[in-house]
């Protein structure tokens, strides 16, 4: 579907990387004809009266392992990064052209290649040719690549073919099957778990090797008080290192999880009150760089479980935005921030012209009203399923409508 | 209500009262359990189902003595030879049982947390006769009512245990009769300490109200009750311990090493031991000085009294339906 005529929308509050600024946007055959306070609506042009709300750049959402489309687009999300973490694994090229077309035209899917075949972390998979079948970056999968001699023959490869490695940090060693975070509350409820420093050896070790090999690396979450110290360094010398983390590990300690409820049961565990306090300052001083909804939808035979059996994961899509904006009105962040978090910053990453409100780029477009209260409620949720950490939570910031390339979706 | 709740899945859900509470109404069934013929009536028409999803075989037959002695109907699942093994999930057994109408249901099961998830998807008492790593709540329940007549039979005060030094030794990690006796000693005054190499203590332990030990001679030290854990053998051969003689050499109690203890201090064991690696025979047996015969004994008793109460608002006992 192509955009059929010019709209303009006027009495905006303009999201730009610069601040928030009034002003108009007009879009012309799916990109940004004009953009700011001098952008003006031309005869034939459809206007739509914003009303002083928020307009922003579509919601790009790196490392999702599901294309749940009816929740992206409530949630005022136009792109995703696709996890390799399917079903067969992204680990083939034809597997990826596939996935790379398969949202179009309302939505856009960009899939990370798998590091290795099957992800099993030892043999590297077709990356350059992934990569010219559509792949935007590469991913470790769920799991972390414990061989350190792949890890650093991969980012070597990554290196020369100029895509990110996204990796998931956790020991695997240490943290063996373990569903929660060592600690107090683990060992009250007698489950099994791993000390944090697994993911803080992780990070060091990556860090290390990404050095080495000049590579592009992107720890999709980041969740603990050292974890972030070792990223907060290597940034400061000049490594090409970069971070996530998704809300749950914000908002959320591992106190959630004292009466089992496997919607709390995450990948990697939920943490300490010390290490939540850490991921706020480290949102806070820019050490993280994209915040991700991790929407990862799991039905009832992954979650009605006991907690160390059921499936980790959480349905994320919807309430990301909401959850960014908690951020904004708790004075962590601006509103300038936290969209260069959710839309420009990992637009980058994927090296794709999109994220941010700008002329000729691509009309990836929110309309939003970031005071709108509403209740999040698992039995009344878009996605495909209703695992909610935040479930009967009140949550403030709806989006009131979404255009990809110009063309209004839901409309 | 001397005792609020409709399941027992803890004694982390206890207050103090309601642990006297209990231990106060098993010293009935101790007496009946004494006499010739050990048979009420109390529960009788009432269905009670054993659902084992772990094999065991001294708790399951504990609990069918206790329910058979009430006079209940009691029926026992063994879920290893059930349909679980076909791939049925637990809640989906759970609405099985529920449909059965069951009046009490007693869980064992390999997870922790798995009795509380029961609980919530049927209609009926649900008793934890441990799950996974969390709890364990009737084994403390017993082993205070043993340490209670114990040291009455001494002529000590024993209404609660206030300024009782009490070591428990074995693998903390893995062991839920260790987290409900730490629950249970410390709501009843007791100094607990805990006693176990490293790689075998769970993170944070102290947060419970516990003093933490590696060595077993320190932590012996002016020692008023000493609590052997059963040490599981694939965890004594270098995974998390060398090799079981290894194991003995620190942390076996042994005659010798019970001498650090008070000259009267009191062994207990939760079963099965393993014989010559975490207790010496001679210690085990240790007439006026081992309980661990007793804790089988009370056990039952303990049982009867928790289905009692669970199933007194069913059968309309006045003052709980």
């Amino acid at each position: 579907m192509k955009q059929a005529r010019p709209f303009t929308i006027i009495n905006a509050q303009l999201v730009t990387s610069q601040g928030v600024v009034p002003g108009a946007i007009r879009c012309v055959d799916g990109t940004i004809a004009a953009i700011g306070a001098d952008a003006r609506a031309l005869d034939g042009d459809e206007v739509i009266d914003a009303r002083g709300k928020l307009v922003a750049p579509g919601l790009v959402d790196l490392g999702v392992f599901a294309v749940d489309k009816p929740a992206f687009h409530f949630g005022g999300i136009t792109r995703a990064a696709l996890m390799p973490d399917q079903s067969p694994p992204l680990d083939l090229p034809s597997r990826v052209g596939f996935i790379a077309k398969s949202g179009k035209p309302d939505l856009w899917v960009h899939p990370l290649a798998a590091a290795t075949r099957g992800l099993e972390g030892t043999e590297l998979a077709e990356l350059a040719l992934m990569q010219q079948a559509g792949a935007r970056g590469i991913a470790t999968g769920r799991r972390w690549i414990a061989d350190s001699g792949v890890m650093l023959r991969l980012l070597q490869y990554a290196a020369m073919l100029d895509l990110v490695v996204v990796t998931h940090a956790e020991d695997a060693g240490l943290a063996g099957s373990a569903v929660a975070t060592a600690g107090e509350i683990a060992t009250r409820l007698g489950l099994p778990s791993a000390p944090a420093e697994a993911e803080d050896l992780a990070i060091a070790r990556d860090i290390a090797l990404a050095e080495l090999a000049g590579a592009k690396l992107h720890f999709r979450q980041v969740t603990t008080a050292q974890g972030f110290e070792l990223v907060r360094a290597a940034k400061a010398r000049g490594v090409a290192v970069t971070c996530g983390i998704t809300p749950a590990h914000f908002m959320l300690s591992d106190l959630a999880t004292v009466d089992y409820r496997t919607f709390f049961r995450l990948s990697p565990p939920l943490r300490s009150e010390e290490d939540r306090q850490a991921a706020r300052a480290a949102i806070a001083d820019g050490t993280v760089d994209v915040i991700a909804s991790g929407h990862d939808p799991r039905g009832p035979e992954d979650k009605r479980l006991p907690f160390a059996d059921a499936a980790p994961g959480m349905a994320g899509a919807e309430t990301l935005l909401a959850m960014i904006l908690n951020l904004v009105r708790d004075g962590v962040i601006d509103t300038s921030r936290a969209f260069d978090l959710v839309a420009r910053n990992p637009a980058r990453l994927l090296g794709v012209p999109a994220g941010e409100l700008a002329e000729g780029l691509e009309a990836d477009i929110a309309l939003i009203d970031p005071d709108a209260p509403w209740i999040i409620d698992r039995r009344k949720m878009e996605a495909t399923a209703d695992n909610t950490p935040f479930d009967r939570q009140g949550a403030q910031g709806r989006v009131l409508g979404l255009w990809k390339g110009g063309v209004k979706l839901g409309a | 209500m001397a005792f609020p709740h409709r399941d027992l899945t803890g004694i982390g859900q206890l207050e103090r009262h309601e642990v006297l509470y209990l231990l106060h109404e098993a010293e009935q069934w101790v007496q009946l359990n004494r006499q010739r013929s050990k048979h009420t009536d109390l529960l009788s028409g009432l269905t009670i189902i054993n659902a084992f999803f772990e094999n065991s075989t001294r708790t399951l037959l504990s609990f069918e003595i206790a329910g058979k002695r009430l006079g209940a109907d009691v029926v026992n699942m063994h879920a290893a030879q059930s349909s679980v093994k076909k791939g049925e999930t637990l809640i989906d057994t759970a609405i099985t049982l529920n449909a059965m109408r069951a009046d009490a249901i007693v869980i064992r099961h390999g997870s922790s947390g798995a009795t509380g998830l029961i609980a919530d998807k049927v209609d009926c008492p649900v008793l934890n006769a441990g799950d996974g790593q969390h709890e364990h709540p009737t084994q403390a329940l017993l082993d205070a009512l043993t340490l209670r007549h114990a040291l009455r039979e001494r002529g000590e005060n024993a209404e609660d245990f206030t300024g009782l030094n009490v070591v428990i030794c074995g693998d903390i990690l893995h062991s839920r009769v260790a987290r409900s006796n730490i629950l249970c000693l410390t709501v009843l005054g007791a100094n607990v300490r805990v006693c176990a190499p490293p790689a075998l203590m769970p993170a944070g332990v102290e947060a419970m109200g516990v003093s933490v030990f590696h060595r077993f001679d320190a932590a012996l030290e002016g020692a008023d009750v000493v609590m052997m854990l059963r040490l599981q053998s694939e965890r004594m051969s270098g995974q998390f311990i060398p090799s079981a003689r290894e194991y003995r050499h620190l942390y076996g109690l042994t005659t010798d090493r019970l001498a650090l203890a008070r000259p009267d201090a009191l062994v207990m064991h939760p079963g099965p031991m393993n014989r010559g690696v975490e207790i010496d025979s001679e210690v085990a047996d240790m007439a006026g000085r081992s309980l661990i015969t007793r804790q089988v004994e009370m056990g039952v008793a303990i049982r009867m009294a928790c289905l009692d109460i669970l199933t007194r608002e069913a059968r309309g006992v006045e003052g709980w339906a």
